[in-house]
């Protein structure tokens, strides 16, 4: 596989796309920094790009980069190499490049900026963030033999997790709001990413005690280190289940 | 060398191949013919292993292909649209083809050399021509000396002399043993070098027969004209 990533690996850095969007993460978060007075709301700019720009930028990236592969995949296909190779070099590829974009555009300013918890915390998030849109765009691009239709479910994949998401927990939450339903909405947002990751930087922010009760309850939940690691490991499935279900299909498709 | 076993391949409603089987052997060349759309292709890709069959089993050497990979090492494939990626250069392509086979073997540049692959290694594969796109494929395909070639449309798009330096170089590959599996309209062509004929209509096989024998039973002195008359008397 190493053989295979390497090739890649050279393909995404010669597209120069990856090196504009680790330029354009490190301009939004140096200027973020420098402009706001104060850091925790440099950290909030930071946290609305961490959670819309690198999860757009990583699904949309790479599904235009799979459709876009067809040929290597072909050329290679026809020779001794297993196909699940392929796949996992392709994703390992895109998943570092982007996640190595994010680490020097986001991650480096806030290791410098901001208390190396919070920093940490929004690294891994953001990391995550990147491979999992990765997988999704994995799993939309295989499922789509058309380019442009692949694209369109991408997109729709992210809208729904960016702000659909947001917009029926929050209908739920009006229309139950005489219920007892706390405990549900932290079971809500463990299914999506970036709730999961909004909520785990809001709770190292200190900006929690704003949430209300809601928030004493994720505070009670996500804030204990069982709560954290459980995070993690959801982030994990996020990441693990798309893409498996991609190599799957891929290992069965007619090319 | 490889055995087909009652193969089938939908897609969709569509039946590609239908039932297939097949007995190829070292040391034949094969025209496998058939009108457009007849499954010509799909049974090549069935081989390849970038088609998974519906149903049935293909053997190479005894062995089952499905889950193998290691297989394809003896195969030199020449597709009919040579697809490569597009910002990469002829060179690039050649070495890391090179560099994902990681092989000592002996390297055949005969191709390399006669069709002047060296002064075209800069060229970035989307500003090719149909026919260098061809030459690239050809050179790929006889690059290591693989005991079985499959060719699909070989000299479609060719110029008469790189169709000339390519057909010597498949009788060749012929008189070393190899197992070759030509796909072609032009019959004409490749009228010197088939050995066999397998003919093939809507997924099905029709017919898999010596030449001199499908000469002897058609009354006629070429392939193309035995077809011919084979295709007309399935038509009455």
């Amino acid at each position: 596989m190493i053989r295979i990533l390497k090739y890649v690996a050279l393909d995404i850095l010669k597209n120069k796309i990856v090196i504009f969007y680790t330029i354009m993460l490190a301009l939004f978060s140096w200027s973020a920094f420098s402009l706001e007075d104060s850091t925790s709301k440099g950290v909030l700019t930071i946290l609305n790009i961490v959670l819309l720009t690198v999860p757009l930028m990583s699904i949309l990236f790479a599904t235009i980069y799979v459709y876009n592969s067809n040929e290597f995949i072909e050329l290679l296909v026809s020779h001794p190499v297993k196909r699940g190779m392929i796949w996992k070099a392709l994703f390992t590829g895109l998943s570092m490049s982007l996640v190595i974009a994010y680490l020097i555009g986001v991650g480096l300013p806030l290791l410098i900026f901001v208390d190396i918890e919070l920093a940490l915390t929004m690294i891994l998030t953001g990391s995550f963030l990147s491979v999992i849109f990765v997988a999704v765009a994995f799993l939309s691009s295989i499922m789509a033999r058309d380019k442009a239709k692949g694209i369109g479910v991408s997109i729709m994949l992210w809208l729904y997790f960016a702000l659909l998401f947001d917009a029926i927990v929050l209908f739920l939450f009006f229309q139950f709001a005489d219920y007892p339903i706390e405990k549900a909405v932290v079971m809500l947002s463990a299914l999506s990413p970036i709730d999961l990751s909004r909520i785990l930087i809001l709770l190292k922010l200190d900006v929690s005690a704003m949430l209300g009760y809601t928030g004493a309850i994720f505070k009670d939940f996500f804030g204990s280190s069982w709560g954290f690691i459980l995070s993690v490991i959801l982030l994990g499935i996020w990441v693990a289940v798309p893409f498996l279900l991609s190599l799957r299909k891929f290992k069965r498709k007619d090319l | 060398m490889i055995t087909i076993e009652n193969i089938s391949k939908n897609f969709g409603k569509l039946k590609a191949l239908n039932d297939l089987n097949l007995q190829l052997n070292k040391g034949e060349c094969i025209a496998l013919i058939g009108p457009n759309g007849c499954g010509k292709t799909t049974l090549i890709k069935s081989i390849l292993g970038m088609v998974l069959p519906s149903s049935g089993t293909i053997l190479f050497n005894g062995k089952n292909i499905k889950n193998d990979n290691e297989y394809r090492r003896h195969i030199g494939y020449m597709p009919q649209i040579g697809r490569y990626p597009e910002n990469m250069t002829i060179g690039q392509v050649l070495n890391m083809i090179k560099g994902i086979r990681n092989s000592n073997e002996k390297l055949d540049t005969d191709l390399y050399n006669q069709f002047e692959i060296e002064k075209m290694l800069d060229k970035k594969m989307r500003t090719l021509s149909g026919g260098t796109t061809q030459k690239v494929s050809a050179t790929l395909a006889f690059l290591y000396e693989p005991k079985v070639l499959i060719l699909d449309e070989p000299t479609a798009g060719l110029d008469p002399i790189a169709s000339e330096i390519l057909k010597a170089k498949i009788i060749e590959a012929k008189n070393r043993g190899c197992l070759i599996l030509i796909t072609s309209h032009l019959l004409n062509e490749l009228e010197d070098v088939v050995s066999q004929v397998i003919f093939m209509q809507e997924g099905k096989l029709i017919m898999h027969k010596n030449v001199d024998e499908l000469k002897a039973a058609t009354q006629q002195k070429t392939i193309a004209r035995s077809i011919i008359h084979l295709l007309k008397a399935e038509q009455i």
